[in-house]
């Protein structure tokens, strides 16, 4: 049985694919799923995969991620794969890419940093210094962040 | 452009440039010479923590090239009332044509240098960065070695908190210094910017030894242990005069060796030694006045006349 089919198809939306195994969980926190409850998803966990050995893949019913979405996922999920789902096709694919500035996606972990007034006005901003390994620094204030850091302050 | 926040704001041209147009404005700076170059021009000094040598260099080096100073402190103002470094900001923006900022938070330059339109030149931001003082620093090096190129640098006392030591010994190995660290294991210089230094491929040693260190430096940049970094008075009793340098210490000193302390100091440097030939912590001081005159002037697109007199 293939991976795709351990869930039902959907028939608007958008499945996410290639995330690494068990980041899922992540995924959901990181788009802001787990706090919206009329969203049906469909999670698949560990299940086997020729690029990543083991993946975790999610369907997504009613909803189409965006470029912002994109954004956040590409810090745990560097290789994912998207397709927007339309009336059971695919009518869109979209590759995750890591942008060099990340506006408004996490606050920054350090104590002292300006930001940490919530009163301020100007955008959460980070700096990709590194890709492989990541490595993420706030705009600001220069920290590098951790990366389970930069999920529990996600925006 | 004019935005000065951290040292890789400014390229190695630019750090030379800079220290150039220092050197032809001594004069100035020291009021023998009139040279308004600012006429007409503001700067907001904005210390939302306090500061005698920066803040003062800064309203000197501005009044001495005949700009004006509006003098601002955090305490019993708006911001005391809660207004946001933001909005304190948008009010400079409109009433100066340059800031200097000098701020508790981590970060806060930047953030003043993306909130406004005015140049924002970084007085020091928690123990993050301060520029302006590795410039003046760089300039006493190079005063006194005609060169900031391939120096002996030791760096002594608490390398682990001051912001001084790290923007300064960051400059040091781009022009290609061989920096000696000396402090306690408590003090030492983080790990991390340790392994950035060595990345520039200079050579780095590190010791709790003062006294074998002091034959080969060029400079030997003392800074004072900070009793309010320690948890206990006990911790800070350990390594507290550890590093007294000593008139007697320096006998060993190759000829042209400077110390330098950004100070205050406390009892890092025995007064003593403030008659030697070796003493230079007073002068760094005032060579805060000069290099800031550069750099207000680099912010403000201002040149600096090929001669001055």
């Amino acid at each position: 049985m293939s991976e795709m089919r351990r869930v039902t198809a959907i028939r608007n939306g958008t499945v996410v694919d290639h995330i690494p195994s068990g980041n899922a969980m992540q995924v959901i926190r990181i788009l802001r799923i787990d706090t919206d409850r009329a969203t049906p998803v469909s999670l698949v966990m560990n299940v086997p995969s020729d690029k990543l050995g083991r993946k975790d893949v999610l369907k997504i019913e009613d909803r189409e991620l965006d470029q912002e979405d994109l954004d956040r996922l590409a810090l745990i999920a560097p290789a994912a794969s998207i397709a927007i789902i339309r009336n059971h096709a695919v009518a869109e694919k979209m590759k995750v890419e890591l942008a060099d500035d990340l506006v408004n996606i996490a606050k920054c972990s350090f104590w002292n940093c300006i930001t940490k007034n919530d009163r301020e006005p100007l955008p959460q901003r980070m700096r990709v210094t590194s890709r492989d390994p990541l490595q993420v620094r706030c705009y600001y204030c220069g920290r590098g962040q951790e990366i389970d850091e930069l999920i529990e302050n996600i925006l | 452009m004019g935005d000065i926040v951290t040292m890789d704001d400014l390229t190695n041209q630019d750090i030379v440039a800079v220290l150039d147009d220092a050197e032809r404005l001594v004069p100035v700076a020291r009021g023998e010479v009139y040279l308004p170059l600012l006429q007409g021009k503001v700067l907001a000094n904005m210390f939302f923590e306090n500061s005698t040598r920066t803040r003062m260099s800064f309203e000197t080096a501005m009044k001495r090239l005949g700009g004006s100073v509006l003098n601002f402190t955090s305490i019993g103002t708006s911001v005391a009332k809660g207004e946001t470094l933001y909005d304190t900001m948008q009010m400079i923006d409109g009433y100066a044509d340059v800031a200097a900022i000098r701020h508790p938070r981590q970060g806060a330059a930047q953030y003043s240098a993306d909130a406004v339109g005015i140049p924002i030149l970084n007085a020091g931001d928690g123990a993050g960065n301060h520029p302006t003082q590795t410039m003046l620093d760089l300039f006493t090096i190079r005063q006194a070695h005609g060169t900031l190129e391939g120096l002996n640098v030791v760096l002594v006392g608490d390398l682990r908190y001051g912001r001084t030591v790290h923007s300064l010994s960051h400059a040091l190995v781009r022009f290609g210094a061989k920096l000696t660290l000396v402090s306690p294991s408590t003090l030492k210089m983080p790990v991390e910017i340790v392994s950035d230094l060595r990345e520039h491929g200079s050579e780095i040693v590190e010791t709790e030894s003062l006294e074998d260190q002091i034959a080969g430096a060029d400079v030997i940049y003392v800074t004072r242990i900070q009793k309010e970094r320690f948890p206990d008075e006990d911790e800070y009793a350990k390594v507290a005069g550890i590093y007294k340098i000593e008139a007697s210490d320096l006998s060993s000193a190759i000829k042209g060796m400077i110390v330098m302390h950004p100070l205050p100091r406390v009892d890092e440097i025995d007064p003593g030694v403030d008659s030697t030939e070796f003493a230079r912590y007073f002068e760094q001081a005032f060579n805060g006045v000069p290099t800031r005159m550069a750099l207000l002037c680099r912010s403000l697109g201002i040149d600096v006349p090929k001669k001055v007199n």
